[in-house]
């Protein structure tokens, strides 16, 4: 393996920042630290890079423990969010930055520029300053730079941060396939569950300095670890039912609950795909109305208001919408073919429930 | 389209300033005022100078710059600012680096502490050495015991200039600092640099306008300085006097244009300090523009 963490923890004053983490990153993985803003990701990269040293735990690279090992010599590139390039500097001193700082050869150290800004199409900018180049070409810099001693780990804090929407797709994609040819071990940091699905062979989800889950995106994604990964990834319904007479139920909704007390609050969550519509108002059991479609590529989403004014997320194909007739204002019939009972944030997940006829609630420990 | 589109504009372009500006009489007076203060304040006495000191033509002019005191008032006045220049850009790198770059505790009295010089008048500060090093000071026995002067003597006129100095370099480093933050050190420090290659190679050049400009305007003040030093002197012609003491005591001897001969040449000074000091707030509003330029993003 590559990097692996073992029971670390960073601790800034009294606080921690990082708390008692650990995972393994392998040989030339493309993995994605991803959490809301403050949930530690950035602090275990630099940690990894040895910009912060743990407070406690171990931090291996190639099976080397590294926790006393200065930056100058673990031998990474690292990318900043905001670049950081020198900015007295040229494009070729900048990427040439610390071939010389390791006494490379002069006709070495040319070589290997020119062949860094081939392949990151930067060829004929050698001259230029960085505040004569566009923000992609900022970014390309900065990864050359960090890549040009040719480093065993590359690592990224918010790769993607600094740019607008528009190229950022671009640099996704670009990233991808610049993994794909150097196969060099890569993380990167990034608060946009959207991006780290996309390029990441696995995501490490951090919450409060707590690792949540470590997977491959449709792992975190359809076998979420706890409530907080469930929400972050993806969108979700969430309700809070409250028990009578054996039924939970919120305004119009009901899920049969037998064996719990009355009074007692329920909270299930369900993604929007297991919402089934039909545009038969007889067909199914509830019934609302069609407020917003969104429309997400091949999908839709949809915005359903119930007659109780509870709102619930819908997701449903483009031919299928054509296939019902669907349109904004439209009334239909649902159904809620999956659901989970939901604990606190960070307990275990139930597992999914299906709904065989009548849902019912499963009296577990999450209640 | 935009042919139709323009006159609109102009005709707003026009009308909003005057809505929002002060009457044209307002402006003409507010102007005439300050130029009329820069004239009689400033221009004059500084024009007065120059015409004083040519008062009795070139040769009699080159003679009291000639004059052997003066020539050593001008050696002591270079040498007591190329010792303090030096030390005091030391200390302002050393502080402005330590404020901008570190979190530590008693950092905003450190801050409070460096603008003393500027709130204490220079008499208090040449008196306060006097009391250390002097012959009735704390540390005056044990300095003439071991045949140490500093009172009376280039070492007392040194540090009476530090002081008096020592917060313009740091001033002017500790805002460029903070502004360029600590990333590109840490790039530098990823890529295999040491602290001292990182230094050199990426904080100094990026501080470089800064850091001119606070030796520049440091260097005007170590020479151009009269309190502080006046008091640890001693006045002792040929020996102690740098040119501003110089000055004072060719005008008491009613020599009025040697006196302002002496003081033509720390005027042009001045000048030449403030052309230097135009040219760099230029420059480095030329690089300051470059990192505002480099797109804003909120921090993770």
């Amino acid at each position: 393996m590559s990097i692996e963490l073992r029971n670390v923890t960073k601790r800034f004053g009294g606080v921690a920042a990082v708390n008692n983490v650990s995972f393994t990153v392998q040989e030339g993985e493309l993995m994605a630290l991803l959490g809301p803003s403050g949930g530690g990701k950035t602090t275990v990269l630099r940690m990894i890079a040895g910009l912060e040293v743990p407070s406690s735990g171990d931090l291996f690279i190639r099976r080397q423990r590294v926790n006393d090992i200065p930056v100058q010599r673990r031998n990474i590139g690292f990318v900043f969010q905001n670049y950081a390039l020198f900015k007295n500097m040229t494009v070729f001193g900048n990427v040439a930055f610390g071939l010389k700082i390791q006494r490379w050869r002069r006709q070495d150290i040319a070589a290997r520029v020119a062949e860094l800004l081939e392949v990151f199409e930067l060829t004929g900018l050698e001259r230029r300053y960085p505040h004569q180049l566009s923000g992609g070409q900022r970014q390309r810099v900065a990864i050359a730079r960090a890549l040009a001693s040719k480093p065993s780990v590359l690592l990224l804090d918010e790769p993607f941060g600094a740019v607008d929407a528009k190229i950022r797709q671009e640099l996704r994609e670009w990233l991808v396939r610049l993994h794909h040819e150097l196969n060099v071990t890569t993380i990167f940091v990034t608060h946009d569950q959207e991006e780290a699905m996309e390029v990441a062979n696995r995501i490490v989800i951090f919450s409060r300095g707590n690792l949540e889950q470590v997977g491959t995106p449709r792992e975190v994604y359809e076998q979420p670890a706890n409530e907080f990964v469930a929400r972050f990834i993806g969108v979700m319904n969430v309700l809070d039912l409250e028990v009578r007479s054996g039924v939970a139920r919120l305004h119009e909704l009901e899920f049969p609950a037998p064996g719990l007390a009355d009074g007692q609050r329920v909270r299930i969550g369900f993604r929007p795909y297991a919402v089934q519509l039909a545009s038969d108002v007889a067909q199914f059991r509830y019934r609302a109305v069609i407020r917003h479609t969104f429309f997400l590529g091949i999908m839709l989403r949809l915005e359903l208001e119930l007659a109780s004014g509870l709102i619930l997320r819908a997701r449903i194909t483009k031919e299928e919408y054509a296939r019902l007739g669907l349109a904004d204002d439209r009334e239909v019939s649902f159904q809620i073919s999956q659901y989970r009972v939901l604990g606190n944030e960070a307990a275990a997940l139930a597992p999914e429930q299906a709904v065989a006829d009548p849902p019912r609630l499963a009296v577990t420990d999450n209640l | 389209m935009t042919g139709t589109r323009q006159p609109i504009e102009r005709a707003d372009v026009g009308r909003t300033p005057r809505g929002a500006e002060e009457p044209r009489w307002v402006k003409g007076l507010l102007i005439a005022a300050a130029l009329a203060f820069v004239l009689v304040f400033l221009l004059l006495p500084l024009a007065n100078v120059f015409a004083q000191a040519f008062a009795k033509g070139w040769t009699y002019c080159a003679q009291s710059l000639l004059d052997a005191d003066t020539r050593a008032a001008i050696r002591l006045t270079l040498a007591v600012a190329a010792i303090t220049v030096p030390l005091n850009l030391l200390f302002g790198l050393a502080a402005a680096w330590a404020i901008a770059k570190f979190e530590f505790r008693g950092k905003s009295l450190l801050i409070t502490l460096i603008d003393l010089p500027f709130s204490v008048s220079p008499v208090v500060a040449g008196l306060v050495f006097v009391i250390l090093f002097g012959r009735q000071g704390y540390l005056g026995p044990w300095l003439e015991a071991h045949d140490v002067q500093v009172i009376f003597a280039l070492p007392g006129m040194v540090l009476a200039t530090v002081f008096v100095t020592f917060p313009f370099v740091a001033r002017e480093l500790i805002p460029v600092m903070q502004a360029t933050g600590t990333e590109q050190e840490e790039a530098a420090l990823t890529l295999g640099a040491n602290g001292w290659q990182t230094f050199w190679h990426v904080t100094l050049p990026s501080v470089k306008w800064g850091l001119l400009y606070g030796v520049i305007l440091c260097n005007a003040r170590a020479m151009g300085e009269f309190g502080a030093v006046s008091v640890v002197s001693g006045h002792i012609t040929g020996l102690t006097d740098t040119l501003p003491l110089r000055v004072e005591k060719l005008y008491h001897d009613y020599n009025l244009t040697a006196a302002f001969t002496v003081a033509g040449l720390l005027a042009l000074l001045a000048l030449l300090t403030l052309v230097l000091k135009t040219l760099l707030e230029w420059k480095q509003a030329r690089d300051d523009g470059r990192v505002e330029r480099e797109p804003e993003t909120p921090t993770a």
